[in-house]
This record gives structure tokens, sequence and C-alpha cells, in this order.
């Protein structure tokens, strides 16, 4: 089967989709800066929030078994156990950056490194 | 009204004769999803995969339409998501799928761009797709962290997958893409 050559306009939509993503990127790294505790949230309600300036073990329970543990340590978090199938979300690593998460998607957990002043990026980032 | 008629019963007639070829391709895109779900990539991050399926789907594309694309990618996600995933997987790879068809085809319509270009496109929609609504279900737009290492993943494996795909429709044997060609314009 013949097949439309790669030419320039490849190069150019290529080198365009890739810069896209570069600016995506350097926007979320360039306006995040250290966080101050951390929220932890199930299906999108709170479970509580936690100060990541002491090291501390916080086991998530859900309908009164275990369903997660995040470690806090040196001022980063990470989910250190976890009884989700894929276990994914203790691949994710630590974290510290505001608006950093770690997300556990078969447990709809979510948790997220917070500032001092909440601000609200949700509408304008839409 | 006559003319109609029989313009889509032609089509349908066409249709026909490529349903073993498009069965064939869903069963190949099946494998293609179950030696991924063997294999999870080690980066940790969800959602990022190596989208084997999509060289099938970028396959069938290319040979035959867009409708054919939509019953692979649709009976695909189904199968795939019943036999390896959950209700949410099915949601998400949905999601991304028929976003990264859309962009596909539409840019492949344009006829100005290379397939590794279209698929580049096609892998960075169906990252951004299966984001969307991944967002959507956990209710927390804040994973909008995600979504820069997503897309650009999504432009990596789009890339391998263009040049695998590249590969696979020079070397099919020309009797196949002829009754999938013909059988379009019938």
């Amino acid at each position: 089967m013949r097949l439309r050559p790669f030419s320039w306009k490849d190069i150019l939509f290529l080198s365009g989709l890739f810069l896209c993503g570069l600016i995506l990127t350097a926007g979320l790294y360039l306006f995040s800066k250290n966080g101050q505790y951390v929220r932890i949230t199930i299906d999108g309600a709170e479970y509580g929030t936690y100060s990541l300036d002491e090291d501390q073990r916080i086991p998530v329970e859900q309908d009164g078994s275990m369903i997660n543990v995040v470690r806090i340590e040196d001022g980063t978090a990470r989910m250190e156990q976890a009884t989700c199938p894929d276990g994914l979300c203790m691949r994710q690593g630590a974290i510290s950056r505001e608006q950093q998460t770690i997300v556990c998607l078969p447990h709809k957990l979510v948790v997220e490194v917070c500032g001092t002043h909440e601000k609200e990026y949700d509408t304008v980032s839409q | 009204m006559k003319r109609n008629m029989t313009q889509s019963a032609s089509s349908a007639g066409g249709f026909v004769k490529r349903v073993p070829y498009l069965g064939m391709a869903l069963a190949l895109a099946l494998i293609c999803s179950y030696v991924e779900a063997l294999i999870p990539l080690p980066i940790g991050i969800p959602g990022i995969k190596l989208g084997l399926t999509n060289i099938v789907i970028v396959v069938v594309l290319y040979l035959g339409d867009v409708r054919d694309g939509v019953c692979v990618s649709v009976a695909r996600v189904l199968l795939a998501g019943f036999f390896f995933g959950n209700l949410y997987s099915i949601l998400y790879s949905m999601a991304g799928a028929m976003l990264s068809l859309i962009v596909m085809e539409g840019l492949r319509r344009t006829g100005q761009l290379h397939l590794i270009s279209v698929s580049a496109a096609g892998g960075v929609a169906h990252n951004v797709g299966q984001f969307l609504v991944a967002a959507l279900v956990v209710e927390n737009y804040r994973i909008l962290y995600y979504l820069p290492v997503l897309f650009l993943a999504g432009m990596l494996t789009g890339v391998l997958i263009g040049l695998v795909a590249c590969e696979i429709l020079r070397h099919l044997p020309q009797q196949l893409i002829s009754v999938l060609t013909d059988s379009k314009r019938e």
C-alpha cells in the first residue's frame, strides 16, 4: 500500500504537538510550590488533612477495613501500602509540591498536596 | 430516493464482505489488549500504556474507513473491558478510543499528514480523553498535574505505533488490501 511520504508538514505538526506538551509541562511545574499539608479524599469526600512537617504514618480506612497507608517523611508523602489490585498508587512515588497528587483509582482515593492559601485553579484550568 | 436505497444496499453488501477481515482485526486487537494486560509498564503512572491495540485500529482506519474503525474499536473496548478490566476501565478506554478515532480520522481526511503524525495525534487524544473521564470520575481536577505526562507519553507511543502500522501497511499482501479497499468502493 502506498502511503503519503513524510514531509515538512509532518515535522512541523509533530514539533508543534511536542511544543504543546512542553508548554503544558512547563506551565504546571513552574507554578507549583512546596506544599504545607496533604489532603486525602475518597470519592471526592474529604477524609482528612495532615501536615507535611511532621513524619507520620496515616492508615486510611473505609467501611471498617484499612485500604491504604500514606507515609509522610521529610516533607514528602507517598503511598506505603494499598489493597487495590494493581498497586499503581504505590509506584507513583513521593509528592511534595502543591497540586501534586497520588491517585488510587480502584479506591477513588486521592492524596493531594496543598499550600497555605487555598487557590482555586480549577475554574481557570478548565 | 431509489438511488439512496441502492447506495445503502450496496454499501451494506460491501460491509458484509469486510466482516471476516474486521473480525480478524478484532481478534488481533484483543490479543494486543491481552498482551498489554500481561506486561504493565513499570512506570507507575495510571493510564500510560504502549497502546499496542492502536496498531490494529490505525491499520483498519487506513485500509477500510472510519466505520470499520469504530466497529472494531467499540467491540474491542467492550470485550477487553469484560475480559481484563471493569466497568470503569471500559469507561476510560471508550472515551480515549473514541476521541482518538475522531482526531485520527479528521487528520487523515485532510490528506496533508503522514500516518505517523496522525497516529501521534491519536495517541495524545487517546490519553487526553481517558484523562478527562478519569478526572470526572474521581471528581478531582487537581489530577490535572498528570496531563502533561500523559500528553507527551501519548505522543511518544503514538509515533511508535505509527512506525509499526506503517511497516504493516507496506508489507500486507496486496490481496488482503484489495478486498478491503474494493469492497469499500462498491
